[in-house]
């Protein structure tokens, strides 16, 4: 059975914070199939197209027909744990901090035996469902879970690895003005979250529901407007160390034409407000995160950001939206890329339009903020790397893999 | 296995083929060495044994892990010799038999006339975890990133699904383990200097369950070689040798079974002994590779001492020791002696070498006329994918 | 440029300097920090809007300039205490000298009357200022003098943050001139410009006026001036004080963050 996550202690002051160390990275370029269905949540592995065997460990030929046609497609995630050991014994600084390690091998309902992370509920001969995992280093890894629900099994600490579930840790929302970062408050606190700080730019303009937001159970309103370098840093300095996980909800949505005389303008403002308010944001918070990834079992675990999902194909209604998300997706990349370091995650979450004021003109069907909401906790709890979230932002990611030019066309119409 | 349908050919013997001079650099736990100097010290050795000159080898086979970025081209200009063939064989602990098998052929063939069969590999403090994480593309990918715990982690899982399917109990295992350190007490060149009881082996930290402390092979540096030359050559040099009755190789047999419970041997023993004209019961003395002893365990079972299944049972009936029934991994083996890097699939070669031209010296057993040596390596993946094994004979068999 | 000396101007600024070092004649100053923080005016967001003031560091003695400190600012033209143009307003678009390059000169130096309003401002966030309301004035103080500013003081600069801004769901609730009070000291008394401590020289309401924002609307179209977000307007006597309001020479500015300056005497 596994151990409920307890409040954590207060650190002790004489302590020094561990260094954050990171599980063994090199990959072959093929095994990074397996790193983009754990990004997104899916158990892919390869299936020959010609003669249909499952395959594992990635190979880049068929060892049943030697063909090179190896695509990564969804698998059963059931298997049966054959064996299992538990190391005591690593070569691997990471892995030495965090002894003992279950392994097993599993023997998966689809063929290959996999070689896999176990959760502390399976037990050898019994049955399993796998997931794909990025482990704190960003690669993906296999690991077996019991099939049906055991009572915590969430805060197993090998799935506490893998994942970055709020229960227990400290979130920074950027923008509590936002209905989404409102929604997502309300949810972080039912998940579990300790502590919920919630920024408030211009706090002399009130807002919708803020009262409401004032009672949600953990929620602290902060200071926070990024597009003020000082107000970032100011906060960063009071609550940086804090902050386990950061939700960056600010955004600017402004409708307009390219040629409309203020377009520069506001773009400019949009821009303010999403990509360097996020540089802003990464360079108060990112580098003590980065620093805190391995600050005992709840140090930082995740940043995550919310982008439209035109960030992938420009929907002329929202120009200025998209290009900025556009930005923002690339920065993410960026800053994921520095996060890793510290065995930080960053999520995306895409969704379509939201059901709020902005998206007035926009036919439905919207994300409700509840649903981004739970969507981006689900996210969290299962360490995912690329959310989409709701029919549009899953209809556009299916078409622009399908075709990115009928996309392009379609979209302004 | 024969997807043809065509008529497997016969193996030709390797009548008038020898080995000889059997060669051990003593070991070292660390060694601030390189791999090109345990192989050129082995070099010096096979010539001072043999009483040439290292130039008057024209074949080199070497096993290394330790080498890099040297070749064995380089290595040839490193040590001056010449040769008129030379190879490699980076395959761990099959590299012995393999070695021994091309090397075999060669002189048959009039390749070459004198083939140094060397292994050696240095240890540093951080080769062990170096070579771990670098082991294969499988190992890299889908193994080391699951805990690192090395192949302890991998055979703890064959172990214990061998222990689940089979019944054999970690007394078993230390039986196995117990004998061999009796063994390796004689053996001035062994790490492990201490008596192993079987209570202390049970009672030994756990590694990865089901594998402890003294299931596993201590890494460390060393080198073991041979050489291979005609029946002629070695009498005109008046050198011992061993006769090669028959030798078997096979890589990945078997990929059906989930979880490995047999290796290559199970495959090929029939041609074995059919080939050397004997049958099990015939062997006097047998070095297994023993990098876990489950996989000795195995061994017994797949090179025919045995039904699968039966290992626990046979390990059981027999002492092991020197003196006693069944003489196994007389050195000490490697769980006792030290696993040399490549070198560890050379030294129950080399060992079985000296029992059969009866040099053993202190680990001598009486009566050896006939021996079985075999290797084992490369878990590349989930298995140890290579097996071979040699059946040698004395001078005087 | 020959020794022009006897009593004149030249005369009369000794005198000022040498009143200024006694202190004599105090100089107060009107100007609220330029930061971040300072609420600025809102529209309604489907509107272009004012940037506030924003500060990004380039070096402070470090790997981006060892031996200096400085910054990159940027605002809106309307933010923080400012000056308005007679061209902020569709009213003065097409007067001569309407922006604050052309702002003349003369223009920059010009006495001021300071009606309290602090009482009614504190009982009312509403509060309008009439024509009665300035007549009353006058009966205490004399006439309005043409060409000079009208600073209405609500003590509203004493206010921070929320309450500054006074924000509810209908808008903002700060006070300001009425219609005919503004219309009335432009045409019938020639003042140069009108001054408040809130954001804007309207009523946070004076959207509903008619005409809309009408303080903008009458100020500008005459070709006067405003400025807004001023502070110690409770230091200034209501007659004597002189103000010097220079806003940057911004080529077409609209209006400008600026430093204003009372000469108070003792």
């Amino acid at each position: 059975m596994s151990k409920p996550i307890a409040k954590p202690k207060r650190k002790n002051p004489l302590e020094r914070t561990r260094e954050p160390l990171l599980p063994p990275a090199p990959r072959s370029r093929t095994a990074h199939g397996l790193t983009r269905a754990a990004a997104e949540g899916r158990f892919a592995i390869q299936r020959c197209a010609e003669c249909h065997a499952f395959t594992y460990p990635p190979r880049d030929a068929c060892p049943r027909c030697l063909s090179d046609r190896l695509p990564f497609v969804d698998a059963p995630t059931g298997g049966v744990l054959a064996a299992l050991t538990t190391v005591h014994v690593t070569a691997d600084s990471y892995f030495r901090e965090r002894l003992p390690w279950r392994t097993g091998i599993v023997t998966l309902d689809c063929g290959p035996q996999a070689i896999a992370h176990v959760h502390g509920d399976c037990a050898e001969g019994e049955r399993v469902n796998m997931s794909l995992q990025l482990d704190r280093g960003g690669q993906a890894a296999l690991f077996a879970n019991p099939i049906s629900r055991t009572p915590d099994m969430q805060d197993d600490l090998q799935w506490r690895e893998m994942t970055a579930d709020p229960n227990q840790r400290r979130v920074l929302i950027t923008d509590g003005r936002n209905p989404v970062g409102q929604a997502l408050a309300k949810t972080l606190a039912e998940a579990g979250a300790r502590e919920i700080f919630v920024g408030v730019g211009e706090q002399w303009k009130p807002f919708p529901n803020e009262e409401a937001l004032r009672q949600i159970g953990g929620v602290k309103i902060v200071p926070l407007d990024l597009t003020d370098e000082r107000s970032v840093a100011d906060l960063a300095t009071d609550i940086g160390a804090k902050v386990d996980i950061l939700i960056n909800t600010t955004d600017h949505i402004r409708p307009g034409h390219l040629f409309d005389a203020g377009a520069t303008l506001r773009i400019g403002e949009t821009m303010e407000q999403t990509l360097f308010g996020a540089m802003r944001l990464a360079r108060a918070f990112a580098p003590v995160m980065i620093a805190r990834g391995a600050d005992g079992r709840h140090g930082a675990a995740a940043w995550v950001n919310l982008l439209s999902v035109h960030a992938l194909a420009n929907l002329p209604a929202l120009g200025s939206l998209s290009v900025s998300h556009a930005a923002c997706l690339s920065l993410s990349h960026w800053l994921r890329a520095e996060l890793a370091r510290g065995g930080v995650k960053l999520m995306n979450a895409f969704s379509g339009p939201l059901d709020t004021e902005w998206f007035q003109t926009l036919p439905p069907p919207k994300v409700a903020p509840a649903a981004l909401a739970t969507a981006v906790v689900d996210g969290l709890r299962r360490g995912l790397e690329e959310v989409y979230v709701g029919d549009v932002a899953n209809d556009i990611k299916t078409r622009l893999t399908a075709n990115p030019k009928a996309l392009e066309r379609e979209i302004g119409q | 296995m024969n997807g043809t349908g065509a008529a497997k050919s016969k193996r030709q013997s390797y009548d008038g083929v020898v080995a000889t001079v059997p060669v051990t650099v003593p070991y070292q736990r660390y060694s601030i060495e390189s791999g090109q100097w345990w192989i050129g010290r082995a070099l010096r050795a096979l010539a001072d044994g043999a009483g040439i000159s290292h130039r008057d080898f024209d074949g080199f086979s070497v096993a290394s892990f330790s080498i890099a970025p040297d070749s064995a081209v380089g290595l040839t200009q490193h040590f001056g010799l010449s040769p008129r063939w030379l190879d490699t064989i980076p395959m761990g602990g099959v590299s012995g038999i393999l070695s021994l098998r091309r090397a075999a052929r060669a002189v048959q063939a009039g390749d070459a006339d004198i083939v140094a069969c060397v292994a050696g590999d240095t240890n540093h403090v951080d080769t062990f975890r170096k070579t771990l994480s670098n082991f294969s593309r499988f190992a890299q990918d889908a193994v080391y990133p699951y805990g690192a715990g090395g192949p302890n982690a991998s055979f703890a899982l064959i172990a214990r699904n061998y222990m689940k399917q089979f019944g054999a109990r970690r007394e078993d295992f230390g039986k196995l383990c117990v004998a061999q350190r009796d063994n390796a007490l004689r053996n001035p060149h062994a790490l492990m200097k201490k008596p192993l009881t079987l209570d202390q082996y049970l009672a030994a930290r756990p590694i990865a369950e089901p594998i402890h402390l003294f299931d596993c092979v201590m890494p460390c540096a060393g080198a073991e070689a041979f050489l291979v030359m005609r029946e002629e050559t070695a009498r005109a040099l008046a050198l011992p040798a061993a006769k090669i009755l028959s030798t078997i190789e096979r890589h990945n047999a078997f990929a059906e079974d989930p979880i490995q419970v047999r290796g290559g041997w199970a495959q090929d023993a029939g041609e074995l002994y059919a080939m050397a004209g004997i049958a099990p019961a015939d062997i006097d003395v047998v070095q297994t590779y023993d990098d876990y002893p489950v996989i000795s365990m195995m061994q017994f079972e797949d090179l025919g001492f045995c039904e699968k299944g039966e290992g626990p049972d046979f390990v059981r009936k027999h002492s092991f020791t020197i003196n006693g029934s069944f003489p196994h991994n007389t050195s000490g083996g490697q769980l006792s002696v030290g696993q040399a890097g490549a070198a560890g699939g050379h030294l129950g070669i080399v060992e079985c070498m000296r029992q059969v031209i009866k040099i053993a010296g202190p680990t001598q057993i009486d009566g050896a006329r006939i021996g079985l040596a075999s290797g084992f390596g490369m878990i590349n993946y989930d298995r140890g994918l290579s097996a071979g094994a040699v059946i040698f004979a004395g001078d005087r068999a | 440029m020959t020794a022009a000396a006897g009593p004149g101007p030249t005369d009369l600024l000794g005198k000022l300097a040498a009143s200024i070092a006694g202190g004599g004649v105090k100089l107060v100053d009107l100007t609220h920090t330029l930061s971040p923080d300072f609420p600025t005016i809102v529209m309604p967001p489907e509107f272009g809007q004012s940037a506030p003031f924003r500060m990004e560091r380039i070096s402070r003695y470090d790997g981006d300039g060892p031996a200096w400190y400085w910054n990159n600012i940027s605002f809106g033209e309307h933010t923080g205490t400012h000056f308005d143009a007679p061209v902020h307003w569709f009213t003065g678009k097409d007067l001569p000298l309407n922006t604050v390059d052309t702002l003349p000169t003369a223009d920059m130096l010009a006495p001021a009357c300071i009606i309290d309003c602090a009482r009614q401002a504190a009982e009312d966030a509403d509060f309008l200022l009439t024509r009665q309301d300035v007549l009353d004035w006058e009966a205490r103080h004399g006439r309005v003098p043409s060409r000079s500013w009208v600073l209405m003081r609500t003590d509203w600069s004493k206010k921070t943050g929320r309450d500054y801004a006074n924000l509810t769901d209908d808008g903002a609730h700060t006070p300001g001139p009425d219609a005919e009070a503004i219309r009335w000291l432009v045409e019938e008394r020639g003042i140069i410009g009108f001054g408040t401590e809130t954001i804007g020289t309207d009523a946070g309401q004076a959207g509903h006026f008619d005409p809309p924002y009408p303080a903008h609307h009458f100020l500008h179209g005459a070709g006067r001036y405003g400025l807004q977000c001023l502070t110690n307007l409770d230091l200034l006597p209501p007659v004597g004080a002189l103000v010097f309001a220079a806003p940057l020479k911004i080529l077409h500015g609209s209006g400008s963050p600026l430093r204003v300056v009372a000469l108070v005497g003792g």
